[in-house]
């Protein structure tokens, strides 16, 4: 019995040990968390000899303040939104970033002029700007195809369900675009109470049309069901079913919302020196080169993209499906973090007031 | 001699009193029964009663600015509400925004003011990343960084927050709101939401309960009286789904119930409804209420089928061979005797129901959320405060019924099994 004790113990004293190498990733799962994994994880581990495995969530960003609270902070690194990065760091909830510790640029660039304007935060480090844009199936919708924001919103012209993501943020932002305010104008308009009933009443107008979704995998799966003849979606995940997979799929562009996406390491993660060495390799230029190879959403480091990105099926050329291209840009808006850090409760209350109650 | 049995004590055959050795030997019985209990007793305690301690104390406890500004609060604390702000006012923040940045807790603090005063949390991140910079004067200073710090409403927003303990958690879940002068008031209608949806998961849940009673009766009644070869066999059509795990019974739902699913593609074959009119059946209030029902039958069929087993047919029979019609005999001797079943799956059904959390945020889409699903947002969303507001009401309503079930049926009425 004795011996049975002392054995169980040492096997879990080995178990935790072989534990306590691991990083967990946390990331969104689908064609998202798999390129992620392809790019950072499985080539960190071999590099480094460490483990690293990935973990799925519908938004990272979620579970952090939690763990935090609870002092049982499981994961290692989270890939989280841009204005969460900004509202978890202002509540003390992720552990600081030092620009220091990212290495320069393959072209030899220091990190601090390398990085795009806004892609280095206190506590985050950017992995890829991606884009809330809108799809359609090519062999469902012939003829006449959508190829603006406003087309989105014209029931008249494309009979059929529309899928939505479900929550204010990019909504909004989407539905003044369709409704015809300029880009630039978009942030201020969703500012004022009348500009904030005016996107709800242009919502108001499909609103028995909407499929909505919550997690980036759904909005193809929607598309490829016909259960919508057009979807709100990350451009990443159509590119991936359209290029990847071969459906029919078709993105317009016209009306999207690009942001960062984060790397960032929640306060009293297990293994913080890792966690730090794991974001300065996947946030090196090789890194994001490796995951704009495998998901069309642009690396955040000038020296990224010196060199010609190429698709992992090795002849799509990357460039004009990121939502950086100049053709992809002429009608877009970076979402403002400012904008969201201080509103989101507020206008997701209204935004779910709506939903509920209409 | 009997007033010498009256005084002298009685005593046990060794000679000590009675009285105290019967007491000794029921102490004994008594510790060992509380040991027995004891590992319960403890479980319950931490795993249930302080856990919802915590809940409910979170509800009305929210320490982002008192804890993080204590100057501040000092201030408030010595001026009486409506005093405008004065240099020391100022002063005393600038100390705040000092240490909230070197603690990097300003955006705390600043959540905190949101839940009063939307739009303000920015205000507190943007100034506490110039905190080092404020010099006095500090009245100019902060105007100078941003002139929303001389609003009034910003400073009555901050003296609501500077106080740890604070019903504006439950003022929200009511949909009411502070005016400018501290006057309750509701909520500008388009932001109204909680009360509508506390009243929706109610109206809902008893929906489905009452649809459970309807189809479990009869089930129940066949479990029965059904020889026990058959009953056997219903009783595992019974069981097996109650067995599958709810997450696979839901997506199946889902498989059958959606607009390209297995229900509207065969109508759509047999002509019954055209292509582009397909019956909307999932992702909507239809859908929840149907999955609910499919879900929560099994807790009202065991209940009844329990107290059905009970109730001797002969009862049914000597009604009958006495002139009663079916209809009679069913109504006046079947139906009350199977009441405590009735009692006890309805309240059963209920409360699950009013609870339930998975069916609903699967399959309710935008109009078939209930309560619950919103607690779960703002849980998501950091708002624990007003989480905890919200189940503490819906603990407060699901008693409030329980009383009421006591009061009209009686507690005493109920039989599980």
């Amino acid at each position: 019995m004795k011996k049975l004790l002392i054995l169980s113990t040492a096997l879990t004293a080995v178990a935790f040990s072989v534990q306590a190498q691991d990083i967990t990733v946390m990331s969104w799962g689908g064609a998202y968390g798999a390129a992620q994994t392809e790019a950072h994880v499985k080539p960190w581990a071999a590099a480094t000899g460490n483990g690293a495995v990935m973990l799925d969530s519908d938004n990272p960003a979620t579970p952090i303040k939690a763990m935090v609270e609870a002092g049982n902070v499981t994961i290692d690194v989270a890939s989280i939104e841009y204005a969460d990065a900004i509202r978890l760091c202002d509540e003390g909830l992720l552990e600081p970033i030092d620009m220091a510790m990212l290495p320069a640029g393959a072209d030899g660039t220091p990190a601090a002029d390398d990085f795009l304007p806004g892609a280095v935060t206190d506590c985050a480090v950017s992995t890829d700007i991606w884009a809330n844009v809108y799809a359609y199936d090519t062999t469902k919708l012939t003829g006449t195809v959508p190829t603006t924001a406003a087309d989105f919103f014209d029931t008249a012209k494309f009979p059929g369900k529309r899928g939505l993501r479900k929550g204010a943020k990019s909504v909004l932002e989407f539905v003044l675009m369709g409704d015809g305010v300029a880009p630039a104008d978009v942030y201020a308009t969703l500012g004022t109470p009348e500009g904030l009933d005016r996107a709800f009443a242009k919502l108001d107008t499909i609103k028995g049309d909407v499929v909505w979704w919550e997690a980036g995998a759904q909005p193809p799966q929607l598309l490829a069901d016909g259960e919508v003849v057009m979807t709100t979606a990350y451009n990443g995940r159509i590119f991936n079913a359209a290029v990847g997979e071969g459906k029919p799929f078709q993105i317009v562009w016209d009306g999207q919302v690009y942001e960062n996406e984060m790397y960032a390491v929640p306060k009293g993660a297990p293994n913080k020196e890792k966690a730090m060495e794991f974001i300065a390799y996947a946030t090196s230029t090789e890194g994001l080169r490796a995951q704009a190879q495998q998901i069309s959403y642009g690396p955040a480091r000038k020296s990224a993209m010196l060199e010609e990105l190429i698709y992992k099926d090795g002849k799509t050329v990357m460039a004009p499906h990121l939502p950086t291209a100049p053709a992809n840009l002429a009608n877009a808006l970076e979402s403002s973090f400012t904008f969201w850090v201080d509103k989101d409760a507020e206008l997701n209350e209204r935004f779910n007031a709506w939903l509920a109650t209409n | 001699m009997s007033e010498a049995t009256a005084t002298a004590p009685l005593t046990t055959s060794d000679g000590r009193p009675l009285k105290a050795a019967l007491a000794m030997a029921q102490g004994r019985a008594r510790r060992r029964a509380f040991l027995l209990v004891a590992p319960l007793l403890v479980f319950i305690v931490i795993t249930f009663i302080v856990p919802i301690g915590q809940m409910l104390h979170r509800s009305v406890y929210h320490d982002g600015l008192s804890a993080n500004a204590p100057t501040l609060g000092a201030w408030f604390a010595a001026n009486p509400e409506g005093t405008a702000p004065d240099e020391a006012a100022y002063a005393a923040l600038a100390a705040d925004f000092k240490t909230m940045k070197a603690n990097r807790t300003a955006g705390i603090a600043g959540t905190r003011v949101n839940y009063t005063l939307p739009e303000t949390r920015s205000l507190f991140t943007a100034t506490a990343r110039a905190a080092d910079k404020l010099a006095p004067p500090y009245k100019p200073a902060f105007l100078a960084l941003d002139e929303k710090w001389g609003n009034p409403e910003v400073w009555g927003a901050m003296r609501a927050a500077s106080s740890a303990y604070t019903a504006d958690f439950y003022l929200i879940s009511l949909d009411m709101e502070r005016d400018a002068n501290g006057d309750l008031q509701r909520v500008a209608e388009n932001t109204r939401i909680y009360v509508y949806l506390f009243a929706k998961t109610f109206l809902l849940s008893g929906l489905i309960t009452i649809a459970c009673l309807i189809l479990a009766f009869p089930v129940a009644h066949l479990l029965a009286v059904l020889p026990m070869s058959k009953s056997n066999l219903l009783m595992i059509c019974v069981l097996l789904p109650f067995w599958t795990s709810l997450l696979v019974r839901t997506t199946s739902w889902i498989v059958v119930l959606q607009g390209q699913g297995v229900v509207n593609n065969t109508l759509v074959a047999l002509g019954i409804v055209a292509d582009d009119g397909r019956l909307a059946m999932m992702y909507n209030q239809t859908g929840t209420i149907i999955v609910m029902t499919h879900v929560l039958l099994p807790f009202m069929i065991l209940p009844l089928y329990s107290v059905m087993k009970t109730i001797p047919p002969s009862y049914a029979r000597a009604a009958r061979s006495l002139g009663a019609t079916s209809w009679t005999t069913f109504r006046r001797i079947y139906l009350p005797q199977t009441l405590p079943g009735i009692g006890a799956g309805a309240l059963l059904v209920f409360i699950l129901a009013v609870g339930y959390y998975i069916t609903p945020a699967l399959v309710g889409g935008a109009d078939g959320q209930l309560i619950s699903n919103f607690i779960d947002f703002h849980m998501d969303k950091s708002n624990w405060s007003l989480a905890a507001a919200l189940s503490a009401m819906l603990l407060a309503g699901v008693l409030v019924l329980y009383w009421l079930y006591d009061r009209l049926i009686g507690i005493d009425n109920l039989k599980l099994g």
